[in-house]
């Protein structure tokens, strides 16, 4: 089967679909793997580089996707590139269709097979095909890098000949992916973070990332489904609304990433927090695309007004090219990988990942899926604060009872015992006591030497062989003795060979 | 020598054994301790030969000269990776050497001059001897073939097997009643049936353990095997006998409840149940989500080249690979390149308590970048890379989730909170336990497939 990568043709898109890193995964999964000449360029991969991971390369459009029965792409595919599809192809790329109608039905008449990266069902399994994950991890560390370059100022506090420089501050809305990677990279350029998110779940992450979590005086759970968070009643944005004017009057850089899937952007950064701000402030809206999360943002451009740089970029994953283009293409190897090698390539609906995944079957419009139950990973008990404490089990060999057992023994032996006999006992006795005592404090990495030097002197049996060995049955003491020596001589020489190899640096 | 020298030498030398196991407390005087042991059992012995009990030197030295040098050979061939097997062979040793004294003790001529009542004791003694070196004997040789791999490490499981047990331990009962009772000739009948049962009692108890249960298996053998060189010391009135035999079986017992606290479970349980058959129906509600992420030479050598801190957790495959050698290597070269590496043991890690110890030592891996698991658990979530060689149950997460699991409660080494797993096993059956390990299905965690010794050596290579 043949597999085709073509160029992106949007102008805007640095990105390609895989590296040259996936192409051997691709290969061994029996494809003939052709890529379009210059379609990695932007994003640092070769074609030279491509070609030497076995990739054929082909500059011409037509037989690039006239003969491919599968397309791997990033975008959707343009209304030109339509008219090339070979009948029956599959096509695996982003396809939005809820604001790509006309695009599906034009698609589905060139009977088409279109699987969406935005729609793999955010199930655990398909966690490594996650390829919105993978964008918005790119898209909130380069929004950092977007709003470090429009600041003038450090992020980190120092303290220098020529003065002190305060740290700056950044708030990060919405710990998603995408809020995560933007609170990791702040933090590691030096800066104070604070996030805050609707779902109070997320705070333990925000806090393991080194960022300071927002918590407002209100009882409200904002988990939706499918990992995002929902829409929040009217008293809780009030209040939300409230914590954001108090914050943009000190922060430095804020960064929002409140996005609802299908929907507009809800409005969190108003028109007079931003006159509010500092000037010189950076405001980075990861969801402009959707209408952007502050009034002003122009989605696509760079915009300064009273003084603070709102920066409105789409293509956030774009500006990292290489980077996204790596992880894209392993998430797109990974779902390739689901559909089977080509000797059994299926579409197979019953899987729960193809199944969200596919747009279009075979031409026929197959979106949206039947609601199936989605795993909410925030609401899974995690780690060992679930850990049920296990019932200690009631042992009759407590302590106690042992004690007070051996009294009883004891006083019953001592009772009728004879004088020899209990003389004997008190040895025994108090040897076990000394052994216990004695052996509780052996280092547990030396309780194989512990065993084989407790094997030797267990072969002290041999003075019982001995002292029979001139009696009526010499032989069966002397296979005694015989027996004991082994255990002597091999067990004191095998632990003098183990201690001699313990050695310190 | 007079009664009075002798029975100080034997003083003397109990307090020897006393101090050799001490020794053993820390790795600086565990050389010392060795050479106490040493000491004690020469003079011991010198003793014994000096004190005119015994003749017939003839038949004593050459025998003694032989199992020295029998033991000798043992001792030097034997490898690392087969220490249980040698210890547990060694025990048997000891199992037999009592029966054998006992049935000496009973036909020698002296018994029948004893007094009634000593006769009585006396005779309860060498019953007691000659039962506990019985099964000692027989278990251990079991055990020996189950860790050596001629028998299979599976649980034998019997029908009724609790009932064929007890029914056995009734008739030694009955008959050592009968054999007090009875004249000198059937009493011995009667003992040599005893022993005969003690023999199948001690098949029977080990073929129903499982090969990973070996650790508890082979400690309690150490144990009983000093219980009844003790029960030969109450039948020859010997006291360093019944010193040396408690100080080994109070040793044995505490080995075997350390192992057992180590996987949360009962000595009864291990004794008496084969794994996972006892009543729990080893649950898979809990069906483990997420994917299995499979890597390779090439990225684990890059991994840890990048790494500060690197943990390696080995087990029982480890010494199957033989890869302690490589792992040394690995370990050298990284901590030449400023890397901190430490080790991380499990206390029932392999098949003999501190086996792992032993094989990093012998693989000359410094001991004090061992670490045990309590010593080490909260250290994890700094550590950047953690090698899992060969080692499952023991890394298992649900031991603490999941509360249904059949090792739920059992301390692991939690290596899940390491920043970077990477996990070398064979294949990806299930562990010794049958229970799926969610570890392999954590984000975190790459899985190397293959030989542990091939898979690191390519690592190895790839580091240089």
């Amino acid at each position: 089967m043949k597999l085709s990568v073509p160029k992106e043709s949007l102008p805007t898109e640095k990105r390609v679909a895989i590296s040259p890193g996936n192409v051997a995964a691709l290969m061994k999964l029996g494809y003939q793997v052709a890529v379009q000449s210059g379609a990695g360029e932007q994003a640092n991969f070769t074609d030279e580089l491509y070609e030497e991971a076995g990739a054929i390369l082909i500059d011409d459009s037509s037989p690039l996707w006239g003969e491919a029965d599968l397309l791997l792409k990033i975008n959707p595919p343009t209304d030109e590139e339509v008219t090339l599809f070979k009948e029956g192809a599959t096509l695996i790329s982003f396809a939005y269709p809820a604001r790509n109608e006309k695009l599906l039905q034009s698609l589905g008449e060139r009977k088409v097979n279109w699987l969406a990266m935005d729609c793999v069902p955010r199930i655990s399994r398909a966690q490594s095909m996650d390829a919105l994950s993978s964008m918005a991890n790119v898209a909130g560390y380069r929004a950092v890098v977007e709003a470090s370059h429009a600041f003038g100022r450090f992020f980190t506090g120092q303290i220098t000949a020529a003065g002190k420089v305060p740290p700056a501050k950044v708030l990060v809305i919405g710990a998603g992916v995408a809020g995560l990677a933007a609170i990791g990279a702040a933090r590691n350029m030096g800066a104070i973070v604070r996030a805050f998110d609707t779902r109070p779940a997320v705070k333990e992450e925000v806090k393991s990332l080194g960022g300071e979590f927002l918590m407002l005086d209100f009882e409200e759970e904002g988990a939706g489904s499918g990992g995002y968070a929902k829409v929040m009643s009217k008293e809780f944005i009030d209040a939300e609304m409230k914590l954001f004017a108090e914050q943009a009057e000190e922060v430095d850089i804020i960064i929002t990433t409140a996005m609802i899937p299908g929907k507009k952007s809800p409005v969190l950064i108003t028109g007079d927090m931003v006159k509010s701000m500092k000037h010189g402030s950076v405001i980075v809206d990861l969801a402009a695309e959707g209408g952007g999360n502050c009034e002003l943002t122009e989605p696509g451009k760079l915009k300064i007004v009273h003084g603070v740089t709102i920066l409105g970029y789409s293509d956030l994953p774009s500006r990292l090219a290489s980077q996204s283009s790596r992880l894209y293409g392993n998430n797109l190897v990974k779902l390739v990988n689901v559909l089977g090698n080509t000797e059994n390539f299926t579409i197979n609906q019953e899987d729960e990942i193809i199944r969200g995944a596919l747009v279009l079957d075979q031409g026929e419009i197959s979106w949206p899926p039947p609601k199936v139950e989605v795993s909410v990973q925030v609401q899974k008990p995690k780690g060992p604060s679930v850990v049920k404490p296990i019932v200690e089990k009631k042992s009759i060999f407590s302590p106690g009872v042992m004690l007070g057992g051996l009294c009883v023994l004891l006083l019953a032996l001592g009772w009728k015992g004879e004088s020899e006999f209990l003389d004997q006992l008190t040895v025994f006795v108090l040897s076990c006591f000394v052994g216990y005592m004695v052996v509780w404090n052996v280092s547990p990495s030396l309780h194989t030497p512990l065993m084989s030097v407790t094997n030797a002197i267990s072969g002290i049996i041999v003075i019982g062989g001995m002292l029979f060995v001139s009696g009526s049955n010499p032989w069966i003491a002397g296979v005694a003795i015989f027996l004991a020596t082994i255990n002597i001589a091999g067990g004191f020489l095998v632990t003098h060979r183990m201690l001699k190899m313990f050695r310190k640096e | 020598m007079t009664e009075g020298l002798i029975t100080m030498a034997y003083l003397v030398s109990g307090v020897f054994f006393v101090l050799s196991l001490g020794g053993l407390s820390k790795q600086e005087t565990a050389r010392k301790g060795n050479k106490y042991g040493i000491l004690g059992m020469a003079l011991a012995i010198a003793a014994t030969f000096l004190s005119g009990e015994v003749e017939n030197f003839k038949l004593l030295i050459p025998l003694m000269l032989g199992g020295a040098f029998i033991g000798g050979v043992l001792a030097k061939r034997v490898e690392m990776t087969s220490m249980p097997e040698l210890v547990a062979i060694l025990h048997s040793f000891v199992g037999a050497a009592a029966v054998l004294v006992g049935l000496a003790s009973f036909l020698d001529p002296s018994h029948a001059e004893l007094s009634e009542t000593d006769q009585l004791i006396h005779d309860i003694e060498i019953l007691l001897g000659v039962f506990i070196g019985g099964v000692t004997f027989t278990g251990s040789v079991i055990a020996f073939g189950k860790l050596r791999g001629s028998l299979s490490g599976k649980p034998l499981l019997l029908p009724g097997r609790h009932m064929i047990n007890l029914g056995m331990l009734g008739a030694s009962i009955w008959l050592g009643a009968q054999f007090v009772e009875q004249g000198h000739d059937q009493a011995l009948v009667s003992l040599l049936i005893v022993m005969g049962i003690s023999f199948v009692l001690g098949v029977h108890l080990i073929v129903a353990i499982g090969g990973a249960d070996m650790p508890v298996v082979v400690s309690m053998l150490n144990s009983y095997s000093g219980w009844a060189a003790a029960a030969a010391g109450f039948m020859l009135k010997n006291d360093l006998l019944i010193i040396t035999g408690a100080l080994v079986g109070s040793s044995g017992a505490i080995l075997s409840y350390i192992m057992c606290k180590a996987m949360n479970r009962s000595l009864a349980n291990v004794i008496f149940g084969g794994f996972g058959t006892g009543g729990g129906s080893s649950s898979t509600n809990s069906e483990i989500e997420g994917t299995i992420t499979e890597t390779n030479a090439d990225e684990v050598a890059e991994e840890l080249k990048e790494a500060k801190e690197v943990m390696i957790v080995p087990g029982y495959g480890m010494a199957v690979a033989q890869a302690q050698h490589v792992v040394k290597d690995i370990t050298e070269t990284l901590r030449g390149q400023d890397v901190n590496v430490r080790f991380a043991i499990h206390p029932v890690a392999g098949r003999l308590p501190g086996h792992m110890n032993v094989l990093l030592a012998e693989a000359n891996v410094p001991y004090d970048i061992v670490f045990e698991m309590d010593e080490i658990n909260d250290d994890l979530p700094e550590v950047d890379v953690l090698l899992v060689v060969g080692a499952n149950d023991i890394v298992n997460p649900s031991a603490l989730e999941d509360s249904s699991s059949p090792i739920a409660g059992m301390p692991v080494i939690e290596a899940w909170n390491a920043k970077s797993v990477v996990a070398l096993k064979r294949s990806m059956a299930a562990g010794y336990s049958g229970v799926e390990n969610p570890l392999y299905f954590k984000d975190n965690t790459n899985m190397l497939f293959g030989d542990a010794k091939d898979t690191l050596s390519a690592v190895f290579s790839k580091l240089g």
